[in-house]
């Protein structure tokens, strides 16, 4: 059972589209900045199965940039 | 791993790890709005109480919102009523009371029997501190007890345990760990002005053109303060030149990153000063009406060997003999030494002498552990006076502290062998005021200064100091040299006693062990760097025997048969103390705020005269103090700041063939100095969890060094061997390596020099030589 954090930049102008992306899948939740082209996602998964298929998932995502990884916590 | 005090422990996870990547983001992304997020990502219930304190981190001293439910912290944000931080927080703040409920909280008190570790009461422990105590004094005198606090000290703890050492006790043993962070920026203020502590504040920041970081890693180590640079130039453009021995977050960060040879700090700023007076950039009516010029010895050594004395001999000299001075800083000859071009240089010279220009210089550990640190210190006032860029919002000189109080309690209530609340102990009217307060003869304060730090743990391993009490502090982690002084400290003979939240090395050489109430779970207030005095309430109960500083050292005073002079009560002990303590700074040099003000307000900055904060002292503009037009230096008897003439001089230990690298030493943003409250917090501590080498990409490739590799370290003083770190979090110069000193299980500081700057005494971490090798 893992929470991870994340910072996702999207491509310039597709900001709403990868906010649209990751609302989608379950394990994710999105906080996007107000004011600055950037998304705080959080995921949050059962198992290390769960977690590699839902990074596969996201890093698929067009609209996606750059994911940088900020924290994480094994509960 | 940390259990959450919360029901729904799952949630409250997701929300830390939310406010981490928001405090990520924050630090990339200055002026990033997350507001509204950020009060829904917190925990709510109808139980959460929010009480407003200071962080209990770094010395830039954030305001903090602190979640109380059932009486357990549960959650923490930015107080957005708080001038310093505006609602922002790093990512020690927003994690800061996870540090409060690690596994291994010291809850009992320790004494050690034969060779363990017993339970006892509190009762018996403080019986057994006291009459050891005695004994210290009967067998040894008076000198042979001491005390080694900390800036993380509160303004009563260290108030207190001056009144009972130099006051009762009649000793002036008594020091704390800001001489190893903060002597040098003290000895530069009471050098050149004559009176301690920024004359500027944080405002600062708004109006500066330029910022200056003299070996000031912003970005990790005063990160809120950074983002407020970042957000400068997001808006106005403003320039941000980092100056420094090795490139880091705050070097990728700003507009320039000039690279300098170690120890080259002092010929750069002299170089600087010689470019403002050749190009007529002085400000001569300025220099003329508020300045005066001096000198003072050289060669002043290293302080290496025990009871090493010095001390300087100032004497006046005119513009031209300093100007004559000057001229072995050419840019060309500074170029040669330093490794910073002369188009650097000129540079720099350039913003500092354009009048347009509004400069800040900010600096903390880079020129303060230095073996030349007053100097340095007194050279970025030089080129401040020489403009005339000082005491006005957007020109200033800006010593940033590392530690929430090193200002509030080690500069202001003075808890180093020489000070006193007001003054120096070498002052008799000082004394006599001390006395009156303190209610104590004027005889028991003794007139001369005992030991500095390092020059106290010398005097534990001769035996001349037999007893010492160490409180919120680690040395068994942050001594240079430490094994010598670890070794002294289990000699025979010797009686330890360490108050602190969790076992640590300083622990493992204890008599003596008491368990401290930590932070929010007593009363208390901070100083910060911008001269801010803060208060903060007990929010919730100390685990098991858990006791205040304060209290402690309450405790034994009374058993030592000071109950007059500590008459303080449980309930009301800490107003009581800060309202005798504010009599020693009455009037408009010093003046501090009431506490039913402190109560009130997100910090006040002193000097507080009728009703009003003073933001820029010795600037008739702002400064009730002042008694003339325009500035008055009134630390000096003339009113004249010094620009002070002094030259470059070689580190204690350089670069040879046998020890042919730098060993710089510091920090970094996620652990908290020896990392014994972070290293609790499982966020923080699996961003980052142990130490490293960080080695020159060129240099590894040229000894076949990758990330993880093993090296050894080898200095005069010891070896250690470390994982390698290449091109990771910072990049040092070629021939250069830096290590951080987070990790107990790694101690640089075994190799470390225990060299110091003979003026302030502070020791030089960031400069020995070291030969390296792969394992």
């Amino acid at each position: 059972m893992s929470i991870k954090s994340y910072l996702a930049h999207p491509y310039q102008g597709k900001k709403n589209e990868l906010i649209k992306a990751l609302s989608s899948i379950k394990q994710c939740e999105v906080v996007p900045a107000k004011n600055k082209n950037l998304l705080i996602l959080i995921t949050d998964t059962k198992d290390n199965l769960e977690e590699d298929s839902i990074k596969e998932k996201i890093e698929a995502i067009e609209s996606l940039k750059l994911l940088a990884m900020v924290s994480g916590f094994n509960t | 791993m940390y259990t959450s005090v919360l029901t729904d422990r799952r949630s409250f996870i997701k929300k830390m790890a939310m406010l981490s990547a928001m405090t990520a983001a924050a630090t990339m992304f200055p002026g990033i709005l997350f507001a509204e997020e950020q009060e829904r990502g917190l925990p709510k219930s109808k139980g959460l109480d929010w009480k407003k304190a200071p962080c209990r981190f770094c010395g830039v001293g954030c305001g903090v919102l602190v979640g109380i439910e059932n009486g357990k912290a549960v959650a923490v944000k930015g107080d957005p009523r708080s001038p310093v931080n505006k609602g922002l927080c790093c990512v020690k703040g927003y994690h800061s009371v996870i540090a409060i409920y690690g596994k291994d909280r010291l809850t009992k008190p320790l004494i050690k029997k034969n060779g363990k570790y017993v339970e006892t009461s509190m009762k018996e422990a403080l019986d057994l501190i006291a009459s050891k105590m005695k004994e210290t004094i009967k067998d040894h005198g008076k000198d042979a007890v001491s005390i080694y606090g900390s800036g993380q000290w509160t303004i009563p703890d260290g108030y207190v345990a001056s009144k009972l050492f130099k006051g009762c006790i009649g000793t002036n043993n008594v020091e704390a760990n800001a001489r190893l962070c903060m002597a040098s920026a003290v000895t530069g203020f009471m050098t050149s002005f004559g009176m301690d502590e920024p004359m500027g504040c944080y405002e600062d920041i708004d109006y500066a053109d330029v910022f200056v970081l003299w070996g000031n890693n912003m970005a990790e180590m005063h990160p809120v303060l950074f983002s407020r640079l970042l957000d400068q130039r997001s808006k106005r453009n403003v320039k941000i030149i980092d100056l420094a021995t090795r490139t880091t977050r705050t070097s990728k960060a700003s507009d320039r990153s000039i690279i300098f040879e170690p120890q080259t700090d002092l010929a750069i700023a002299n170089a600087i000063c010689y470019e403002i007076i050749k190009n007529g950039w002085v400000n001569k009516s300025f220099v003329e009406k508020h300045c005066n010029f001096n000198k003072g010895l050289t060669n002043i050594g290293y302080g290496l060997e025990d009871k090493f004395k010095f001390k300087d001999k100032p004497q006046k000299i005119s513009f031209d003999a300093y100007k004559k001075f000057l001229e072995d800083y050419t840019p060309e000859k500074v170029s040669k030494l330093s490794g910073v071009s002369v188009r650097d240089i000129k540079y720099m010279a350039s913003y500092y002498g354009d009048p347009n220009k509004k400069i800040m210089s900010l600096w903390c550990m880079g020129i303060n552990q230095h073996t030349r640190g007053t100097w340095m210190n007194n050279l970025v006032y030089n080129i401040h006076l020489l403009t005339g860029k000082i005491s006005e919002p957007g020109n200033s000189p800006f010593s940033l502290t590392g530690q929430p109080s090193a200002c509030g309690t080690v500069r202001e209530v003075g808890t180093l062998t020489h000070k006193l609340p007001y003054g120096v102990v070498m002052n008799k009217k000082h004394r006599e005021i001390a006395a009156k307060i303190w209610d104590v003869p004027v005889e028991n304060i003794s007139p001369k200064p005992t030991y500095h730090t390092v020059e106290m743990f010398r005097a534990l391993d001769r035996g001349d100091i037999r007893f010492m009490w160490i409180q919120v502090t680690n040395p068994m982690v942050t001594m240079p040299k430490l094994k010598r002084y670890r070794d002294a400290a289990k000699k025979e003979g010797r009686f330890i006693v360490v108050s602190d939240i969790y076992p640590t090395p300083t622990t493992d050489i204890a008599d003596v062990i008491l368990p401290a109430a930590m932070w929010i779970e007593r009363e208390g207030m901070y100083g910060n760097s911008e001269r801010r005095t803060q208060y903060f309430e007990q929010m919730i109960e100390p685990p098991g025997e858990a006791m205040s500083d304060t209290w402690q050292l309450i405790e034994v005073a009374k058993r030592l048969g000071y109950e007059k002079q500590f008459y303080y009560k449980k309930e009301t002990h800490i107003e009581e103390i800060y309202n005798e303590y504010t009599k020693f700074h009455k009037g408009k040099k010093h003046g501090m705020a009431p506490l039913e003000v402190l109560k009130k307000e997100s910090g006040v900055i002193w000097p507080y005269v009728d009703g009003k904060s003073t933001q820029w002292r010795f600037n008739a503009k702002y400064d009730p103090a002042t008694t003339k037009e325009g500035f008055d230096f009134y630390g000096k008897p003339d009113g004249k700041a010094i620009i002070w003439q002094r030259p470059y001089e070689p580190a204690a230990e350089e670069p040879d063939n046998e020890y042919p690298y730098w060993l710089n030493t510091g920090r970094v943003i996620e652990h908290w100095h020896s990392g014994s409250m972070t290293r609790r917090i499982p966020v923080l501590h699996k961003a980052m969890p142990f130490a490293y080498v960080e080695l020159n990409p060129e240099d590894a490739k040229r000894m076949k060094i990758k990330t993880g590799d093993k090296v050894k370290l080898t200095t005069r003083r010891g070896n250690i061997v470390l994982p390698a770190s290449v091109n990771e979090r910072g990049i040092p110069a070629p021939m250069q390596v830096f290590v951080p000193f987070f990790d107990e299980n790694f101690l640089i500081n075994d190799i470390t020099l225990d060299s110091f700057c003979p003026i302030s005494k502070e020791p030089d971490y960031k400069k020995c030589a070291v030969k390296i090798e792969k394992v």
